[in-house]
């Protein structure tokens, strides 16, 4: 709990510092895109994080939203597919990708960076190929459809909330219970905490990381859809370049260790949302682009670096309070 | 407390090479090495034997500075030296010979044996001076090749001997070797004797570890025994036998721990001809009873750990079947294993016995959670009731279950790697090493438990490498020898000697 409090504490003081600065921070058009975005990205930060607390790592998330989002403009608009094959189409795409890395990282033993690396690269030649490496878009048919992404709830006269947050909520929601209520969500993390102990519990560990490759691949599937819909002008080459990235460093910002073992969705979110925020700050504060990826960048080593020291802390004083039990 | 002689030195103080004395070191939570007094003569070859455990691997690593005594002095050419790093004992004239040897092999002999103390010129290596250099050391090993061969493509004997010219090259005075001929051929093994031989009659001391009592009654000059960390006793040339060299080793018979079997029924488990892939020519038969308690003794090396793996699914057998109550058993897994009511405590508990960063309780709890389980959702109140009451059956002493494991002591560990099977109910439980590194009082628990679970039909087939815990709990005892089974022992048969006899390779 103390973690997340220094990451939301980073949240708001992100967020104050900006809107005292600059009032159109707090605009309703800029609180409507910050949730939006951090509702999009979120849900692909969930997945990740899944990943991440086996002990592993998925560097091909960017590309599969890409090839995703790509595949379903183009079935949709030059192929002339239904919506519901569509769909179906690109999420059991997501799925086999998912299920490749699997059972790559699992019954061939190949490390999950090589395996994710070549996956980035692969699919994202699939989506230019495919398209013809052409620009796809809705133009202004798929109205309906789109609004799943774009829609708006007015809560007020003031206030539209994004529909998109609410797949966030759910995605959210599931994956929480999953892995703190599931049996299998108690695998997932002892099994980032120790796989062979695990292994030797008699719980299939070759499943379980197979699962949380699956469902990283297919959020990533969900996302991809949902960032289409949004941006209605995808281009193949370009659709979710860096969202890897921005995906692992919401997850470890949000809590969970590389190493494995760790993290809570909430943590996630609240990480997704630090990156966000920070992101929005930089475009609304004018400073210059070219700075962008660098204070991204050190915010998130400081928040990393504040991380391991509270952890370490944390750490000696539970041993000292075990060693104080243990005398007392 | 024993009985045997304290030690006596063989050569006179005055004129040893090397001599150890009152060295002390501890682990923690185990007493190492305790009052060692050791003296090593020119010239002299000098075996170091003792059971698992004895304290002879420390003695050996402080000697080589790999490690540093807690406590006692050792003495060069009586001066007192102290190793404190691996180039202060090379300082000394101390070398020691890995048994897993330690060559650069993609390098060739001469660069090994100089490595790190090329002849240089300007800077870069001589390589001229180098290879001429290297020569005379390989003469003195009787290494016939060139010292511009790659290592890599010499035989495991050829590369122990360019290690011992390595260390001759340091000028060594003493080599300690540490069983050298564990993976060497009859013929490499004949070899080797000649170049130790010869090495002593050149002034040259060697110390020499070795668990094949043959090889040392062939070698040693003198023998010193170490039994659980200290001096047992001494023997010059003339009285090396074998049977001599068990007795120290294993001491006086203490009382025996009366413990009736409670053993029913016909063969519960039954293995036939099971080869482990590490031991994939040695079959293994035998057999054990609901209740009963069996334990399986061995020195290091001789695959006991193996057949548990090959037991528990975790490494496949090569060949053979393992049967319980008469079904056949496809063994691929940990899983299978466990759906067929066995358990496993591993050899290391921080590893593989439990997660130490996870609470007590969610450890206690894994094995079973399947089974609680509706729709996938955990049954919160049925884990906190089986850690509870495992917890309490064992004696796990924790503030908190919430508390990690990491924070137990190492018995209170041991315990919860128990616990967590209970839950299960397991037919047939499987013990590496239950009670090592762990304080007395919770090895009571463990033997209490043990024998609880046995009288309630679990038959348990336990590895250890403690004589009194083989001696104490065992109903029978299978004894190991480099991967086979070299005979079985019923409780009344069972003594130190009997064990150490078959462990050392003598058949029944």
């Amino acid at each position: 709990m103390k973690k997340l409090l220094g990451i939301f504490g980073l949240f708001v003081f992100i967020f104050v510092v900006t809107a005292l600065i600059n009032r159109q921070f707090v605009s309703a058009y800029n609180l409507q895109n910050l949730v939006s975005w951090t509702s999009l990205f979120g849900i692909i930060s969930i997945g990740a994080a899944f990943v991440i607390i086996t002990g592993g790592i998925d560097l091909s998330i960017g590309s599969v939203v890409g090839l995703v989002g790509s595949m379903m403009a183009w079935l949709l608009t030059q192929k002339g597919w239904s919506v519901p094959g569509t769909l179906v189409a690109v999420l059991s795409v997501s799925l086999l990708i998912g299920l490749a890395h699997g059972l790559l990282i699992t019954k061939m033993g190949l490390q999950p960076f090589v395996v994710t690396l070549c996956g980035l690269l692969l699919y994202r030649g699939m989506a230019r190929y495919i398209t013809d490496d052409q620009s796809q878009g809705f133009g202004s048919a798929y109205e309906g459809l789109r609004q799943i992404a774009i829609g708006k709830w007015q809560v007020n006269q003031h206030f539209a909330l994004p529909v998109s947050v609410f797949f966030l909520a759910g995605v959210a929601v599931v994956a929480a219970v999953f892995l703190n209520r599931t049996i299998w969500g108690r695998y997932l993390f002892a099994l980032g905490r120790n796989e062979t102990a695990t292994r030797y519990s008699g719980i299939s560990t070759d499943r379980m990381k197979i699962l949380a490759y699956v469902i990283c691949s297919l959020l990533a599937g969900v996302g991809g859809i949902l960032f289409s819909l949004n941006l209605n002008s995808i281009q193949p080459s370009g659709l979710g370049e860096f969202y890897e990235l921005y995906a692992i460093a919401a997850a470890v910002l949000g809590g969970c260790s590389l190493r494995g073992g760790e993290g809570t969705i909430l943590g996630v979110i609240i990480g997704t949302a630090v990156m966000r925020v920070l992101y929005n700050a930089i475009n609304i504060l004018g400073i210059p682009t070219h700075l962008e990826f660098a204070i991204i960048g050190t915010v998130i080593l400081a928040g990393v670096i504040a991380d391991e020291l509270v952890k370490r802390y944390a750490t000696r004083r539970r041993a000292a309070r075990a060693l104080r039990d243990a005398a007392g | 407390m024993r009985e045997s002689d304290p030690a006596v030195s063989g050569a006179t103080v005055a004129d040893a090479l090397l001599e150890v004395r009152g060295l002390c070191k501890r682990f923690p939570g185990v007493r190492a090495l305790h009052n060692v007094n050791l003296t090593l003569g020119r010239g002299e070859v000098l075996a170091v034997i003792g059971e698992n455990g004895a304290g002879k691997s420390t003695l050996m690593k402080i000697l080589a500075g790999v490690q540093e005594p807690d406590s006692g002095e050792i003495l060069v050419d009586g001066a007192p030296v102290r190793i404190d790093s691996v180039r202060a004992a090379e300082q000394a004239g101390i070398a020691l010979i890995h048994q897993e040897l330690n060559l650069a092999d993609n390098l060739d002999v001469a660069s090994n044996v100089f490595l790190g103390r090329e002849p240089r010129r300007f800077g870069f290596v001589d390589r001229h001076r180098l290879y001429e250099r290297a020569n005379p050391f390989l003469a003195q090993v009787g290494l016939d090749c060139s010292p511009r061969t790659l290592v890599s493509t010499l035989s495991l004997g050829r590369q122990q001997l360019v290690e011992i010219a390595r260390a001759l090259s340091t000028n060594a005075r003493v080599l300690i070797m540490d069983e050298p001929t564990s993976s060497l051929s009859q013929h490499e093994t004949g070899r080797l004797y000649r170049v130790v031989k010869d090495l002593r009659s050149r002034g040259v001391s060697v110390v020499y570890i070795s668990h094949r009592l043959g090889e040392v009654k062939e070698l040693a000059d003198r023998v010193v025994v170490l039994r659980d960390g200290e001096n047992a006793g001494e023997l010059r040339r003339e009285e090396i036998h074998h049977e001599a060299m068990v007795k120290l080793m294993v001491g006086r018979a203490l009382g025996r721990h009366a413990r009736s079997s409670f053993a029913t029924g016909d063969a519960l488990l039954a293995v036939r001809g099971l080869r482990t892939p590490a031991y994939p020519r040695s079959p293994l038969d035998f057999s054990m009873r609901a209740g009963e308690i069996v334990g399986v003794a061995g020195l290091v090396g001789a695959g006991r750990t193996e057949l548990l793996r090959v037991l528990f699914g975790i490494d496949r057998a090569v060949g053979g079947e393992v049967r319980l109550r008469g079904k056949l058993l496809d063994l691929r897994s940990p899983q299978d294993a466990i759906r067929a009511g066995m358990a496993l405590v591993p050899e290391d508990r921080k590893q593989q016995g439990v997660i130490l960063e996870m609470a007590v309780s969610e450890n206690i709890a894994l094995p079973s959670l399947h089974r609680d389980a509706s729709a996938g959702f955990r049954n919160r109140r049925r884990e906190n009731e089986i850690a509870v009451e495992m917890s309490r059956r064992l004696n796990v002493k924790t503030p908190n279950l919430r508390q990690f494991v990491q924070f137990l002591s190492g018995g209170n560990q041991q315990k919860v790697a128990l616990a967590k099977w209970l839950a299960l109910d397991p037919r047939v439980l499987l013990l590496d090493e239950p009670t090592r590194g762990i304080d007395v009082g919770a090895k009571q628990e463990i033997y209490r438990l043990m024998e609880e679970l046995a009288g309630r039909g679990v038959a348990i087939l336990f590895v250890s490498s403690e004589m009194e815990e083989v001696l104490r709990m065992s109903d029978r005892a299978l004894v190991m020898h480099e991967g086979r089974i070299t005979g079985e022992l019923q409780r009344a048969e069972l003594s130190e000697e009997a064990v150490m006899r078959l462990a050392t390779g003598h058949a029944k």
